[in-house]
C-alpha cells in the first residue's frame, strides 16, 4: 500500500481496500494461534493519542500493535500538557522528537488528524475525528461483512439511525460504495445529511434514502444500527425518544423483514432497548462480537501496510 | 541474461522420491513426522512429499503452510512489504517431528524465519530442512537436512524452481547475467 496515512476511506481505491481486507485474513489468523505474537514491528513504537473517551476502539489499537511487537504508548491527554494548553501540533512534535514511528489520534474535532499528518514524518492513523470519519470502523465493517457473506459487491446494505452525526456511517458509506454495495440510508429527516449531488469531485456516492425503516429493510443483506446519542433529543433534532424507538429501532419483526440469514451489525457502544432491542443485537443474526474481534485484525493489517510503506514519507 | 536447466521435470521427481526415502529412513517411519512447505513453492513440494510419503508407507502425513512474512528480518529493508498470507498449521506442533520444505536454499534467513515461526506454534521434538536445490552462500550456522541437488552458484546468478502447481512446469533453471 502506498501511503503514509489512514484518513479515511474516500481517497482509497477499492484495491487498497481489498488489500487491507486479505491482510487481514492473515492476521486473524495469528489471532487464533496460542501465541499471538509476531516480530514485524519489533522496534517500531505506536502511540495512542486519544483525545475522545474509548474502550474498544483504543484497546483493539493498543492490542494490534503489541500483536505485532510493536512499542506502545498510550497518551491520556487528561493527563498531559494538552491540560496546560499546548497546543495539538506541539504534542504532535513532541511525540515525533521522543520516536514515534505511527501516531493513532482520536479527536473531537473534524480534521485534527490531517493536521497532525502535515506535522509528523511518521505515519497518522484516524481512530476518529468529530463527525467526519472512522476509517478502520468502516475497514473492520467491511471486513466482517465479506467474512460472513463472501462479497461485498451487489450486497444491499442499510445504515439506519444517526447519519448525521456519525463519523462510522461517513467512512462506511465511502467503503461500501466503494466496493460496490447498493447502500440505503434511513433515519428521520433531521438527522440525515443534506447530500451533495451537485456532481463535483467531492459528491457524495450514490445512495439511497428511505426514511420508512421497514421499507428501508425489505429484503436486505446487511442491516447496520447506528448508536442514537441521547443528547439529540434535547438538541431538538427529535420529537421523543418514544417516537424514534417506534419508528427506528431494530426489532426482530423488522429483521425478519430483510434477507434470510441478513447480517445485524453495530458500531457500538449500543443503546439496548433504544436503536436495538436487546433480542436482536444478541440473536443468532448478530455479528456485533465477531465485528470486535476483527477490530483487531483489521487494525494489526493497517498497521503492517503503513509500516511498509515509506515511498511518500517526507 | 543466459537461461540453463539444471532439473528437468524428471530430475524434480526423481529428487523428490529420493528425498522422501531418506525422511523415512532418518526418521524409522513417518509417525509423528508434519511436512510444513514454506511459501509459495515449498508447499507444492511438501504435498508431492506428502504423496510419495504415503504411497511409500501407506499412512496420511500432514502437511501445513508456513509464510514467514511477518517473521523476516529484512522487512523494514522491502517496501512495499510483500503480500501476507495465511499461515495453515492443521495439527498441534507439541513433541512432533517437523520437516520444513522450501523450494531454494540460500542465506538460510528465511529458514530462520520459518523455524521462529514454527517454535511459536509449540514446541516440536525437532525440526528438519527439506530443500529441492542449496545454492550456498548461507550467512547464518543453518545445513539441510535433505538435498534435491547441490548448485555452486555466484551470488550474481538466480536459481528459478517452476512447478507445475504454480508455473505450469516442472523444472528449474539457473539465470547468469550475459558477459
Amino acid at each position: 500500500m502506498k501511503r503514509k496515512d489512514i484518513l479515511d476511506l474516500d481517497d482509497f481505491t477499492p484495491e487498497e481496500i481489498s488489500e487491507v481486507l486479505e491482510t487481514a485474513d492473515a492476521m486473524k489468523e495469528i489471532l487464533s494461534r496460542p501465541i499471538k505474537k509476531v516480530p514485524a514491528l519489533r522496534g517500531k513504537t505506536v502511540v495512542n493519542l486519544f483525545y475522545e473517551a474509548s474502550t474498544r476502539t483504543r484497546i483493539s489499537f493498543e492490542l494490534a500493535a503489541k500483536n505485532l511487537s510493536a512499542d506502545v504508548v498510550n497518551v491520556a491527554t487528561s493527563a498531559s500538557s494538552v491540560v496546560k494548553g499546548e497546543s495539538l501540533v506541539d504534542t504532535i512534535k513532541t511525540l515525533q522528537a521522543l520516536g514515534a514511528d505511527i501516531i493513532v489520534i482520536r479527536h473531537p474535532q473534524s480534521g485534527a488528524p490531517y493536521l497532525v499528518a502535515q506535522h509528523l514524518e511518521g505515519s497518522v492513523i484516524n481512530a476518529g475525528d468529530g463527525w467526519h470519519a472512522h476509517p478502520t470502523q468502516a475497514l473492520l465493517d467491511l471486513y466482517t461483512i465479506r467474512e460472513n457473506l463472501g462479497t461485498i459487491a451487489g450486497l444491499s446494505i442499510v445504515i439506519v439511525g444517526d447519519i448525521l452525526h456519525s463519523r462510522v456511517a461517513r467512512s462506511n458509506i465511502w467503503g461500501m460504495t466503494k466496493m460496490g454495495a447498493e447502500l440505503t440510508l434511513c433515519g428521520p429527516e433531521t438527522l440525515l445529511p443534506v447530500l451533495d449531488r451537485t456532481g463535483s469531485t467531492n459528491a457524495f456516492p450514490e445512495v439511497r434514502v428511505e426514511h420508512n425503516l421497514d421499507k428501508a429493510i425489505e429484503g436486505a443483506d446487511v442491516i447496520m444500527a447506528l448508536r442514537l446519542q441521547k443528547e439529540r433529543q434535547r438538541g431538538g433534532l427529535l420529537p421523543s425518544l418514544r417516537e424514534y424507538i417506534q419508528l427506528y429501532q431494530l426489532t426482530k419483526e423488522r429483521v425478519a423483514r430483510a434477507k434470510p440469514g441478513a447480517l445485524v451489525m453495530h458500531p457500538g457502544p449500543m443503546n439496548e432497548g433504544i436503536e436495538i432491542a436487546p433480542e436482536v443485537a444478541h440473536g443468532s443474526q448478530s455479528v456485533i462480537e465477531e465485528q470486535v474481534t476483527n477490530g483487531v485484525a483489521v487494525r494489526m493489517a493497517l498497521l503492517h501496510l503503513l509500516s511498509g510503506d515509506g515511498g511518500d514519507k517526507a | 541474461m543466459q537461461e540453463k536447466t539444471i532439473m528437468s521435470e524428471e530430475d524434480v521427481r526423481r529428487a523428490l522420491i529420493r528425498i522422501a526415502h531418506e525422511i523415512i529412513e532418518r526418521n524409522q517411519g513417518v509417525q509423528d513426522v508434519v511436512l510444513i512447505g514454506m511459501r509459495t513453492r515449498g508447499v507444492p513440494l511438501a504435498r508431492r512429499l506428502a504423496t510419495n510419503l504415503g504411497e511409500f508407507e501407506g499412512a496420511e502425513v500432514p502437511v501445513g503452510e508456513l509464510d514467514i512474512t511477518l517473521y523476516r528480518d529484512d522487512l523494514e529493508l522491502r517496501r512495499p512489504h510483500p503480500v501476507v498470507r495465511s499461515t495453515n498449521i492443521p495439527v498441534n506442533l507439541n513433541d512432533k517431528r517437523i520437516v520444513l520444505v522450501d523450494d531454494v536454499l540460500y542465506t538460510g534467513r528465511s529458514v530462520r524465519a520459518a523455524i521462529d515461526e514454527v517454535i511459536d506454534f509449540g514446541r516440536p521434538r525437532l525440526v528438519q530442512l527439506a530443500v529441492l536445490i542449496d545454492r550456498g552462500h548461507r550467512e547464518l550456522p543453518i545445513r539441510p537436512d535433505y538435498i534435491g541437488k547441490n548448485v555452486p552458484t555466484s551470488r550474481d546468478e538466480e536459481v528459478r524452481v517452476r512447478l507445475k502447481e504454480t508455473d505450469g512446469e516442472d523444472r528449474v533453471v539457473i539465470i547468469r547475467p550475459a558477459g
